[in-house]
C-alpha cells in the first residue's frame, strides 16, 4: 500500500519523507478508526443475538426467584421486585427432586461409561484387526444412524414390558449402551495412528486389551470427553423412553419428574420453573466445562472427513 | 502362522459383541417386529392377533387425521430446519472474528444443545402464557398462543429451532474455520464487498458442512417429541399432531400397535427417502 503510494508520487518528487511519514500515521489512524467500528459493531451485533438466544435462560432464572404472587400482574414484570429462594425449596418438598436427580445421574453416568467401553472395543476391532466381513459389519453399524428412534421404541417397549423391566435401571440404561456415532468417531481417531503402534506393542507381548487400555484410551483422551460431554447431556435430557418405562417415583428421571410440577394453577408456575432452572445446571455445567473438549474433538476427526 | 492366522480371524469379533448385542436386541429386532406388526392387528398387550397385510396402511393414508399429521410434520420441519439453520449461521458468521467477550458469546450461541426440549417446552409455556407471559407483555397482545389452532404450531416449531440452533452454531463455526483466510483478502484488494463476499465466498465455502447440517437436521426435526407432548399434546384441533406425537398416541392411548407400527415405518421410509435424495442431490450439486 505504502510502495505503491510513493512510487506514483515520487516522479513528481515533491514528497518529502516527512510528509510521507505523516502520511503514513494518517492513514492508520484512519485504519484503526475504521477497524475499531467494525469491532465496535461486530460487538453490538453479538449483543444483540446473544440477547435473543439466551432471553428464555435469563426469563426462566428471574421467573424463578420471583414470588409467586408478584408474576401475576398485567404490568411488564421482567425483574423480581423481592427475589426469594422460597420456589427452590417448595419445588423440592412437592417432589422428590433429589431422587428424581439421584436417578437421572445414575442413568446418564451409566450409559455414558457404557457407551465409551463398547464403542471403543468396537472401533479397535474395526481399526487395527482383519476378520472376515469387516466391511459388512461395519455398514450394519452404519446404517442404524438412519433409523429413527420413534421406528423402534413401541417394539422395545413391548419387549421390556413382556420381560417385567418396567421400571427398573437397567430398562432405562441398557438399550442406550451403545451408539453408531461414538464407533465412528473413535474409528476416526484410531485410524490417525499409525498400524506399526499396534504390531510392534503386539510384538512386545502386550495384548489387545492391555493395548486398549494402556495405549489407545490415554491417546485418544479429547475423544473421550468429547464423547463423554456429548453422551452425558444427552442422556440426561432424554425424555420419551423414560416417560415411556418408568411409573413411580423411584425411578424417574428429573426430565419426566419435572414435568409432573407442570399443572399450570397460579400457585405452582414459579416453582415449576424453579424446578427446570435446577435441573438444567448440571446439564449446562457440563456443556461449559467439556465444551472446548467437545468442540477438539468432535470436528478434529468427525465432520473434517 | 496357519494357526495364528485361524486366531486372528476369531478374537476380533469378541470386540464386537457388546455393541452388536445391544444393536441386535435394541435396533435389528425391534425394527423388524415393528415392520411385522403393522401388517397386524393387535390386542392391547401388543400382541399380533390378525393378518392384514397391508390394510393398516391403507386405512392410515385414507384417514383424514393421517394425512394431516403429515402436512403438519412438513411445515414443522420446513421452519424448524430453516430457523434453526438460520440462527446457527447468523451467530457463527458473527463469531467468526475475533473480538473482545468471544468466548462468552460462542458459549452462549451453543448452550441451547445443552438443554432439554422437556425443560425448554416448560420455559416456553410460560413465556407463551396468555396473561402472564413475557411474550404478549412485550407485544402488547392478548394471544392464546398455544391454544390457537393458527399459532400453536408456529409457537412448537420456533422452540424446536432455537433448541437446535446450538448444535448448527458449532458445525457453522467449525465450517467458517476451515474457509481459507486467504481468499477474502484477495477479495478485499479485488474491492468486494462484505455482502459480496458473503454470498460468493462464505456460503459456496460451507456448502460442504451446509449439507451434512441440513441432513441432520431434516432427521433430527422429524424426531420432535417432548417440547411437542408438554406444549400442545397435539392439539389444539390436532393442528401440532406431527407424526411421532401420533404415534405415541396410537400406541399408548388407543393401544392401537398395528396402526401405530405402520405410522413409523411411514416415518422411517420419509426419512431414508429424503437422506437418499439428499446424497444424491450433493452428488451433483456440492462444490467443493
Amino acid at each position: 500500500m505504502s510502495q505503491t503510494d510513493t512510487m506514483a508520487v515520487s516522479p513528481r518528487n515533491t514528497i518529502s519523507r516527512e510528509e510521507l511519514l505523516a502520511l503514513k500515521k494518517r492513514m492508520n489512524a484512519k485504519a484503526l478508526t475504521r477497524r475499531r467500528l467494525r469491532t465496535g459493531g461486530l460487538l453490538a451485533g453479538n449483543v444483540v443475538m446473544a440477547f435473543i438466544i439466551l432471553l428464555p435462560l435469563l426469563y426462566a432464572v428471574s421467573i424463578a426467584f420471583m414470588p409467586s404472587g408478584e408474576l401475576f400482574t398485567t404490568e411488564l414484570n421482567i425483574l423480581p421486585q423481592h427475589p426469594t429462594l422460597q420456589n427452590f425449596a417448595d419445588a423440592f418438598t412437592n417432589v422428590p427432586l433429589l431422587r428424581f436427580i439421584l436417578n437421572s445421574f445414575i442413568m446418564a453416568g451409566c450409559i455414558t461409561v457404557g457407551q465409551i467401553i463398547t464403542c471403543s472395543l468396537a472401533a479397535f476391532a474395526f481399526s487395527f484387526l482383519e476378520f472376515k466381513g469387516k466391511g459388512i459389519l461395519f455398514m450394519l453399524v452404519m446404517a442404524t444412524m438412519m433409523v429413527p428412534g420413534e421406528a423402534t421404541i413401541i417394539s422395545n417397549y413391548l419387549t421390556v414390558g413382556n420381560l417385567g423391566m418396567l421400571d427398573t435401571y437397567p430398562v432405562l440404561i441398557i438399550p442406550y449402551l451403545t451408539s453408531a456415532m461414538g464407533i465412528f468417531l473413535f474409528r476416526q481417531f484410531y485410524m490417525t495412528f499409525p498400524k506399526s503402534l499396534y504390531e510392534s506393542a503386539k510384538l512386545d507381548g502386550c495384548g489387545n486389551l492391555r493395548f486398549i487400555v494402556k495405549i489407545l484410551l490415554p491417546l485418544t483422551k479429547s475423544a473421550i470427553g468429547a464423547m463423554a460431554v456429548y453422551t452425558f447431556i444427552n442422556a440426561w435430557n432424554m425424555y420419551m423412553w423414560p416417560l415411556l418405562v418408568t411409573g413411580s417415583n423411584d425411578m424417574r428421571t428429573v426430565q419426566i419428574g419435572i414435568s409432573m410440577l407442570n399443572s399450570v394453577d397460579s400457585q405452582s408456575i414459579t416453582m415449576m420453573i424453579a424446578g427446570v432452572v435446577m435441573i438444567i445446571i448440571p446439564s449446562i455445567s457440563i456443556f461449559i466445562v467439556g465444551q472446548k473438549q467437545l468442540i477438539r474433538g468432535m470436528f478434529s476427526g468427525a465432520v473434517k472427513g | 502362522m496357519n494357526t495364528q492366522k485361524k486366531k486372528l480371524s476369531i478374537t476380533p469379533y469378541f470386540y464386537l459383541i457388546p455393541c452388536m448385542l445391544v444393536f441386535a436386541v435394541f435396533l435389528f429386532y425391534p425394527f423388524f417386529k415393528t415392520i411385522f406388526l403393522s401388517l397386524f392387528l393387535t390386542d392391547k398387550m401388543g400382541q399380533a392377533k390378525i393378518f392384514v397385510g397391508l390394510q393398516n396402511y391403507m386405512d392410515l393414508l385414507a384417514s383424514e387425521s393421517f394425512r394431516n399429521s403429515l402436512k403438519v410434520t412438513l411445515i414443522f420441519v420446513v421452519i424448524v430446519v430453516v430457523g434453526g439453520m438460520l440462527l446457527g449461521l447468523i451467530a457463527a458468521v458473527l463469531c467468526n472474528k475475533a473480538f473482545p467477550g468471544i468466548r462468552f458469546f460462542s458459549t452462549s450461541y451453543a448452550l441451547p444443545m445443552a438443554i432439554a426440549s422437556s425443560s425448554a417446552a416448560m420455559v416456553f409455556q410460560i413465556m407463551l402464557h396468555p396473561t402472564v407471559g413475557i411474550v404478549n407483555k412485550l407485544l402488547g397482545l392478548d394471544i392464546n398462543w398455544l391454544n390457537d389452532p393458527d399459532t400453536a404450531l408456529y409457537c412448537v416449531a420456533i422452540l424446536t429451532a432455537w433448541l437446535n440452533s446450538g448444535i448448527n452454531f458449532l458445525y457453522f463455526s467449525a465450517g467458517l474455520g476451515n474457509i481459507d483466510e486467504t481468499i477474502y483478502e484477495r477479495a478485499s484488494v479485488d474491492g468486494a464487498s462484505s455482502v459480496q463476499k458473503f454470498f460468493s465466498l462464505t456460503l459456496p465455502g460451507l456448502s460442504p458442512i451446509m449439507f451434512y447440517t441440513l441432513v441432520v437436521n431434516i432427521i433430527q426435526a422429524f424426531q420432535s417429541f417432548g417440547q411437542i407432548k408438554i406444549l400442545t399434546e397435539g392439539g389444539p384441533d390436532e393442528a401440532t399432531n406431527v407424526i411421532v406425537y401420533s404415534i405415541y398416541r396410537d400406541a399408548f392411548f388407543n393401544y392401537r400397535f398395528g396402526s401405530a407400527a405402520a405410522q413409523s415405518v411411514i416415518l422411517f421410509i420419509i426419512i431414508m427417502l429424503i437422506t437418499l435424495v439428499m446424497f444424491r442431490i450433493e452428488k451433483k450439486g456440492v462444490s467443493y
